[in-house]
């Protein structure tokens, strides 16, 4: 029997009906990364003992008929910014190369809780900065559709693992489409929920009025499987929302009412958008207007600011979060220190020395652009006018849904691009958040699904944005031009 | 304040640490124990491990609500959280949560006794009270010549409330005034244990001096003096650091608009304040809003209730005393600023004797001498309120003296019990008149000479008698002894 590794909702049923056990499921998983992750290098931590060992309590208990979470034997990969016990939780920083967290992060709690089995931890860009997953420091990830190619960032190996099947579902992070982006070069779904919808406890922090984490799967319905089990307050995290959680997955085969989808014009004329991904976006739009649907041209007066603004915020929340590695306390301390401090002493030149080695470039460049930023006589130029800037970008976005229930849009200027291309060039890798950002900046949230295959056979994504806490609405949508079309079953040859 | 002796004046302003008297720490559930052993009372919020977030003790709040509404600040509606940024192997994260731009606190006045004119009342404005964490703990032993440095981060995250005087205060002695006040304050409003030798109040004076030259004023440059941990330390500094001003002046003619504030510290051994670090150029610390704190915000109907709520302030206490008990300034001032627990007992022992002056002057002899000597609070004093009410009462009415009183608070102090079974096992027994009176005539029989002299005017004459009555009956109240023999004296004549 084949092991349906591309479906959840196939494995759910499978389980429950017993033709399948989680070690079955689990094993087939970890046999698949076996496989691939040679090529793909999707993994920093495959949990091979841990993952059987969790499958085979989940067969137990279904055997004693004791209940069983909503995910129950279901593989699952989970990005390595997310603290897990009994794995390393690294970012994929030289920093953190053996850092073991002495706690879970809430969403993998709840992933245990809900009797998911953890099978590893995916690779990134290095502390989730990157668009390529090209600054790991262990290691490039591959887009599984073409291994010259990159599978996107941050959230790259997240991505890579589910295109190349080796789970159905992983968890990723966006703080300026690190979900998307990659989502959309690998062909997956992936949504980044509001901010506040899932809690960032366990999270190691990028830029922390931005970071969301999100579910990845094949398809929508997956999608809100998943994000069924993550989300919901939590006193650990106090910007997680006061909100009851909604069945994510309930309706998902319908659309309610009248579905009034905005389009702006100014991004589909966007300067550097590629023909075949404008062409993959009106192909959407006739979809859903096939569907019923109105289609309503909106205006985003500010989103010409939305990569400058990005790239004032994050970089200066970074510098901050990033102020705890110095050596000192957990991670990377440089061992010639102590030994060669010169005139700085031992302790300066400990941070020095230590944060000099274990961060890699961009790492460095993004602190250094944040120090800048916040730094006295330039916090009011830089910082503060960037937070005024950003304020009326989400009042945009509240103008716009006044009109509209949902922005459809491109995810990316271009499709998949080749590893090396932009990675020497920093401003051109900026550009790739260009139609991402600005849901992160607002706080709203929004989805990639594939959308269309370019002339040479690789994924284009569709993005999908709502009003905030309106995931549900996301998802019918998503879960509906999934029934319409056959683009998110396509896979890599 | 110019004197031929000083031929300046001081200019003092006050940062006061407080340590908040929360069971836990202001952002996590650690215990704020003091003395625990190191790294023992931390967890990965306080530790700044990577994911952890903080959560907002409301209890810490609270606190600082009251103390700045006893010190009559502004409660803005919102306050906020910032990070205040700097490198040190004490601070975790590598910033510290602190309040910036709009403290909880805005504003205030504390009103003290003139060290001058101690009838005259000095009032001090304050610019601020905030809310911040506390940091670890570095301990660096260079003496074993191994330059070995061991961090304790227990008290990582404590609460502290800093309190931020205008430069009002003009003498060494009106700083300690103002401390003395403060403290006693806090301890009314048990926001605060204000145990120095813990760290629970620590104090950084700002001092300059203006010097009148030639009908100018010329102002020193401004020194803060950080970190010290007794009020004795405070006064002596700052005279210290005063004389240092004026003859560094002397030498180099240096003006405040010539060299920025420096940092001092105070050598308590060596009695002089010494340079730490050279603030050539203002600290940048970089400050944020800290993204993952939400802002807090205050309804009038919280102000106002807690308001109401507030305990009895060391100077309303003053008053009601004075006017309640019919005792003078003095003497409410010294039980008042004994702390809260002396006020109630002196209340309890004023109402249950129904003689306050006679409470008023036995608790600041007896209760506080012994209080003293004992090195206990009243909290554990040996004589209860109610037992020292009885036994002054039966001074008042006449059944014991003022020795035979002090016999029985001895005892009761020793063995405990009660007052009837103290004057039970001390063998007292009250003395009849008609007993008395055969006394008295048996004395004056005996003792011719004095009562010559009572009838020639010398009434202090008797007092040679009483002597020894106590001798042949020590039951004998000697004021009832003088009445009688004075008109034994009168009747026979």
């Amino acid at each position: 029997m084949t092991i349906p590794l591309d479906s959840a909702a196939k494995l759910l049923g499978l389980l429950a009906s017993g033709e399948l056990t989680a070690r079955q499921a689990t094993q087939a998983s970890l046999d698949r990364i076996a496989a691939t992750d040679p090529e793909v290098g999707a993994f920093t931590f495959v949990n091979t003992e841990a993952a059987l060992a969790a499958a085979d309590s989940i067969d137990q208990r279904r055997r004693d008929g004791q209940p069983l979470g909503a995910l129950a034997g279901v593989p699952i990969a989970v990005k390595d910014v997310l603290c897990t016990t009994d794995m390393p939780t690294t970012c994929s920083s030289r920093m953190l190369e053996n850092h073991m967290s002495p706690y879970d992060a809430t969403v993998v709690a709840r992933l245990r809780a809900a009797d998911a089995v953890i099978v590893g931890k995916t690779n990134m860009d290095e502390f989730a900065m990157g668009a390529s997953t090209e600054t790991s420091a262990f290691g490039k990830t591959t887009n599984p559709w073409n291994p010259s190619l990159t599978p996107g960032g941050s959230s790259g190996g997240a991505a890579a693992c589910v295109a190349a099947g080796d789970v159905p579902l992983s968890l990723g992070s966006d703080t300026g489409g690190s979900i998307r982006q990659p989502a959309a070069f690998c062909g997956i779904t992936g949504l980044k929920p509001t901010y506040g919808r899932v809690s960032r406890y366990g999270l190691i922090a990028f830029a922390s009025s931005l970071d969301q984490v999100g579910p990845m799967a094949f398809d929508a319905v997956d999608c809100a499987t998943l994000l069924n089990a993550i989300a919901g307050s939590d006193a650990s995290d106090s910007t997680s929302l006061p909100v009851e959680t909604p069945d994510f997955t309930a309706g998902l085969d319908r659309i309610e009412g009248e579905l009034r989808i905005g389009i702006v014009k100014h991004h589909l004329e966007a300067e550097g958008l590629d023909p075949e991904v404008r062409q993959a976006v009106d192909d959407a739009i006739e979809v859903f207007r096939d569907a019923g649907a109105k289609i309503v041209e909106v205006e985003l007066p500010h989103s010409d600011y939305w990569v400058p603004t990005y790239y004032v915020i994050a970089p200066s929340e970074a510098s901050s979060n990033l102020s705890r590695y110095d050596g000192a306390h957990y991670g990377h301390r440089s061992p010639v220190a102590a030994s060669d401090a010169g005139d700085r002493g031992p302790l300066v030149a400990t941070y020095c020395r230590s944060r000099g080695e274990a961060f890699g470039a961009e790492v460095k460049r993004r602190i250094m652009i944040g120090m800048y930023a916040l730094s006295a006589g330039y916090g009011d130029k830089y910082y503060m006018k960037a937070l005024q800037v950003r304020r009326l970008i989400s009042q945009d976005f509240d103008a716009a849904f006044q009109n509209v229930d949902l922005l459809l849009g491109p995810v990316t200027p271009t499709p998949p691009f080749a590893m090396g291309e932009k990675i020497d060039d920093p401003l051109q890798m900026y550009l790739c958040d260009l139609f991402t950002v600005g849901a992160n900046l607002a706080g709203i949230p929004a989805l990639s699904m594939p959308g269309g295959l370019t002339s040479n056979n690789l994924p284009i994504g569709i993005q999908l944005q709502a009003p905030p806490l309106q995931e549900a609405k996301l998802l019918q949508a998503a879960a509906a031009f999934q029934r319409a079309t056959d683009w998110h079953t396509k896979r890599p040859l | 304040m110019l004197s031929v002796d000083q031929p300046y004046e001081i200019v003092i302003g006050l940062e006061v640490h407080v340590q908040l008297r929360t069971t836990t720490k202001l952002f996590c559930r650690c215990a704020t124990q003091f003395g625990a052993p190191p790294n023992t009372n931390v967890c990965p919020v306080c530790l700044g491990m990577p994911g952890a977030l903080p959560v907002i003790n409301e209890h810490a709040v609270q606190l600082a609500l009251q103390t700045g509404l006893a010190l009559g600040s502004t409660i803005p509606p919102m306050t906020k959280w910032d990070r205040k940024q700097y490198f040190y192997p004490d601070l975790p994260k590598g910033y510290q949560i602190s309040q910036f731009d709009l403290p909880i606190c805005d504003g205030g006045h504390l009103a003290i006794a003139d060290p001058a004119d101690e009838s005259q009342t000095r009032t001090i404005r304050l610019i601020r009270a905030h809310l911040e964490e506390d940091a670890g703990k570095s301990m660096h032993d260079e003496a074993n010549g191994r330059a070995d440095s061991r961090i304790d981060l227990n008290r990582c995250g404590t609460p502290l409330l800093e309190i931020v005087s205008q430069p009002d205060m003009r003498s060494a002695a009106e700083a300690k005034a103002f401390l003395t006040e403060l403290k006693l304050l806090l301890t009314y409003l048990d926001v605060s244990d204000c145990e120095m030798q813990e760290g629970s109040l620590r104090v950084d004076a700002n001092v300059n001096l203006k010097i009148e030259k030639a009908g100018d004023t010329i102002a020193t440059p401004i020194v803060e003096i950080k970190n010290m941990n007794s009020f004795r330390a405070v006064e002596r500094a700052i005279a210290h650091e005063a004389q240092r001003q004026y003859h560094e002046w002397e030498e180099t003619g240096l003006t405040i608009k010539d060299r920025t504030k420096r940092t001092f510290g105070w050598d308590d051994a060596a009695e002089r304040t010494v340079p730490q670090r050279e603030k050539e150029e203002a600290a940048d610390y970089r400050y944020l809003p800290d993204p993952d704190l939400l802002p807090i915000c205050l309804s009038t109907e919280t102000v106002e209730a807690t308001r109401a709520a507030l305990a009895e302030f060391p100077a309303v206490a003053r008053q009601r005393l004075q006017a309640d008990y019919e005792i003078k300034a003095y003497d409410a001032d010294v039980i008042v600023n004994q702390g809260r627990g002396v006020v109630e007992y002196f209340e309890a022992v004023a109402k249950g004797s129904g003689d306050a002056r006679r409470a008023s002057s036995w608790i600041q002899q007896d209760v506080l001498r012994t209080m003293k000597e004992q090195g206990v609070g009243i909290g554990d004093f040996a004589v209860s309120a109610d037992t020292l009410a009885e036994l002054l009462g039966q001074v008042s009415a006449g059944k014991l003296d003022n020795a035979r009183a002090r016999d029985v608070f001895q005892h009761l102090l020793e063995k405990g019990g009660s007052v009837a079974e103290a004057i039970k096992a001390l063998g007292i027994e009250s003395v009849d008149a008609g007993e008395i009176e055969s006394l008295c005539q048996e004395l004056l029989d005996a003792n011719p000479q004095v009562v010559e002299d009572v009838r020639g005017g010398k009434m202090q004459a008797i007092g040679s008698l009483i002597g020894q009555a106590k001798k042949k009956n020590p039951n004998v109240n000697p004021k009832q002894f003088r009445e009688i023999c004075l008109q034994l004296i009168q009747s026979a004549g």
